[in-house]
């Protein structure tokens, strides 16, 4: 029930094509199946950042996972009919061996916990080369040397001290840093960030977000950025997907985005984040909370939070809608059609 | 009416013996070194600080969860420091504690209901759970449930309700929100505003969210390294802050405006660890202020008035950066 996107002349080319992908899990104890993506669709086109946005469970981890082919199965599973395609090829129809060949190599994955993703028994140097010595069949020590490049390129002072370095000698943000330096030692096309300063402090998710932005203009690469964080999107996405639920609730252009948030729940998201240049006040909350992925309501899946709600979104959900603002907004609410509706019920 | 007094707290940690513990002792960590303020009744002081920061450390040593290395807390004009254990535990009373962890903060064997009523148990009280349950917005079905059972905002109310079972006037909130997501944050962040105005409480409110201690703080205070680097009522800081390490800060906070025009100062490097904090002004490895100078790397600014209610410890706080 996706709209497919109008093509603009002039737009840069389709890198990444992810079309309704479906990826559920089985719970213990026979609970049910847990849709944790359900139906997602979105591209990325080369040389932009894509900010995918939600909440906990809504699904955004798991989508980024699925495209690596790295949810555990059992209990995941890529359900049949769902497409990843990079560069004219289904990645989820890939074999092994290919499949290894565009993991960690043209497309590379930054986690969130820099503590846990690091093997502490290697030297950072030991584990930023691997990728080249795999990928690009680099020999030991132009390997070495090109770990000693990278952790220069991403700001580590001292860089051929730091190659031999363990990751406990590191701190959080240098830990980052490493993960950073490790995706890029193959020059990906698409980078995968993860809640990539989720775990840091403020001063230093300041330091690791601009080390992003400057090194995907120096190399040109593709950015997903999936984060909680609004702020986080408005200052460094071109588009951004928001989802809720395991659904594609809203995508659009992240000017159109702020200027006019059109689904609910992206305007109750948006209405919810503290601000530091509001004077005090009180914030406003989504009422309850987000459902199980085992069970999602039927009809629009907000609709039990919604303010605006009536009869049909508990009926029938909504397809990705135009909204007309700007090309490529589009918003899963009967609100699109029917905005004199728009009015609060409490 | 000052309700907490809080004078030249420090703790220190003692630094780890190396060879299993026959060694020589490392340096000691020095969490919260010479920490002063105090709280009127009825209001909200905001703590902010970066991880490391002596924060969450003030917080405890302030309730006496753990023992001070030296100074004092006058809680309503009570030494908390110099009490034995039994009118210590009748202070306890009335200071009470929310802590940040909504999952490692309730025990999972007990129901909420057991939860709420242990405190009541321990100070003799009468109060109903189902009362309490309700005034912090949960259906008095919640009473006989596990915190398994509960969302994170859930067991945060849980929480809360627990500390208001004693009818406290002091609540030190401790991160109460960094672990929920945005839309649940909004509604606990509400609830304690809520709470607050009804039963006149007073908080200390721990969070390294500049932008959430905002909505709730009337007073904010940063720290660095174990010090209060400045202190200001909150519409001030916001506006005018005057150290280096508050306007980084203030600049690095990811705002959910495209395009935002303001000004951002990246501090380089990282923050020096507590137990070998720099000489001189423990900011000033880090710091962007143009006039940073030799008497920034030796002598340590101590924190003075700057305007009337607005204190920072900057040699430099009245110059523009």
């Amino acid at each position: 029930m996706t709209t497919p996107p109008t093509p603009t002349p002039g737009a840069p080319p389709v890198l990444l094509r992810v079309r309704n992908l479906k990826t559920y899990f089985v719970t213990e104890h026979g609970k049910g199946t847990a849709r944790a993506v359900d139906d997602v669709s979105f591209e990325l086109y080369a040389g932009e950042t894509l900010g995918i946005v939600g909440e906990s469970g809504c699904g955004k981890t798991v989508t980024s996972l699925s495209i690596l082919r790295l949810v555990p199965e059992p209990p995941g599973h890529v359900l049949p009919g769902s497409l990843i395609e990079f560069e004219g090829r289904n990645l989820l129809a890939l074999p092994a061996p290919e499949l290894r060949a565009v993991r960690g190599n043209q497309i590379a994955m930054i986690f969130q916990e820099p503590m846990t993703s690091l093997n502490p028994v290697f030297t950072v140097g030991d584990q930023i080369a691997e990728a080249a010595i795999i990928h690009q069949h680099l020999s030991r020590s132009a390997a070495r040397a090109r770990a000693i490049e990278m952790l220069r390129l991403v700001g580590i002072p001292d860089p051929d001290e730091r190659v031999d370095h363990y990751p406990h000698q590191l701190s959080g943000g240098m830990r980052q840093r490493v993960m950073i330096a490790m995706a890029l030692v193959c020059h990906p096309k698409v980078l995968i960030a993860d809640e990539p300063t989720t775990a840091l402090d403020v001063t230093i998710q300041a330091q690791i977000l601009e080390l992003l932005d400057q090194l995907q203009s120096e190399l040109g690469m593709a950015v997903l950025l999936i984060t909680h964080d609004l702020g986080v999107v408005a200052g460094h996405a071109d588009r951004v997907v928001v989802m809720y639920a395991g659904r594609v609730v809203e995508t659009a252009p992240t000017d159109a985005l702020f200027e006019r948030p059109t689904h609910p729940y992206t305007e109750g998201l948006l209405a919810a984040v503290p601000r530091i240049d509001a004077p005090r006040a009180r914030l406003h909350a989504i009422p309850g909370q987000v459902p199980a992925a085992t069970a999602w309501p039927p009809g629009c899946r907000f609709h039990p939070r919604c303010p605006y709600a009536w009869e049909k979104c508990a009926a029938e959900e909504p397809p990705l809608l135009e909204v007309g603002d700007k090309p490529g907004h589009t918003a899963r609410c009967w609100l699109v059609s029917e905005p004199e509706r728009r009015v609060p019920k409490r | 009416m000052t309700l907490v007094d809080v004078h030249d707290l420090v703790k220190h940690y003692a630094g780890e013996r190396s060879w299993f513990g026959l060694g020589r002792p490392r340096a000691p960590v020095r969490a919260v070194d010479g920490v002063s303020f105090t709280i009127a009744a009825g209001r909200t002081l905001g703590l902010v600080g970066e991880s490391g920061s002596g924060k969450t450390t003030l917080g405890r040593t302030m309730l006496r969860l753990q023992e001070p290395t030296s100074g004092t807390v006058l809680f309503d004009d009570n030494d908390v420091f110099a009490l034995d254990a039994a009118r210590l535990r009748g202070l306890r009373r009335r200071m009470q504690i929310v802590f940040q962890d909504p999952y490692g903060s309730l025990n999972p064997r007990m129901t909420v209901e057991d939860t709420l009523r242990e405190p009541l148990e321990i100070h003799g009280l009468k109060g109903a759970v189902a009362a309490l349950l309700d005034e912090v917005g949960l259906d008095a079905a919640f009473a006989k449930r596990y915190p398994h059972e509960l969302s994170g905002g859930q067991r945060q109310r849980v929480g809360i309700a627990r500390a208001l079972s004693v009818e406290p006037q002091f609540i030190v909130c401790d991160e109460p929100v960094s672990a929920l997501d945005v839309s649940v944050q909004a509604q606990v962040l509400n609830l304690l505003a809520d709470l607050q105005g009804k039963r006149r409480l007073t908080y200390l409110f721990i969070a390294h969210d500049l932008a959430v201690v905002r909505h709730i703080a009337d007073d904010v205070a940063v720290m660095y390294l174990g010090k209060i680097v400045e202190r200001a009522p909150a519409a001030e800081i916001y506006t005018q802050p005057r150290h280096p390490y508050t306007r980084a800060l203030l600049s690095a906070v990811p705002e959910p405006t495209p395009h935002a025009t303001k000004q951002r100062i990246l501090l380089p490097g990282d923050i020096p660890s507590p137990a070998h904090p720099p000489s001189g002004c423990p900011f000033h490895p880090r710091c962007p202020h143009p006039r940073k100078n030799e008497r920034c790397r030796t002598e340590p600014p101590p924190l003075r008035t700057i305007t009337p209610g607005h204190d920072a410890a900057c040699h430099y706080a009245e110059e523009p950066m």
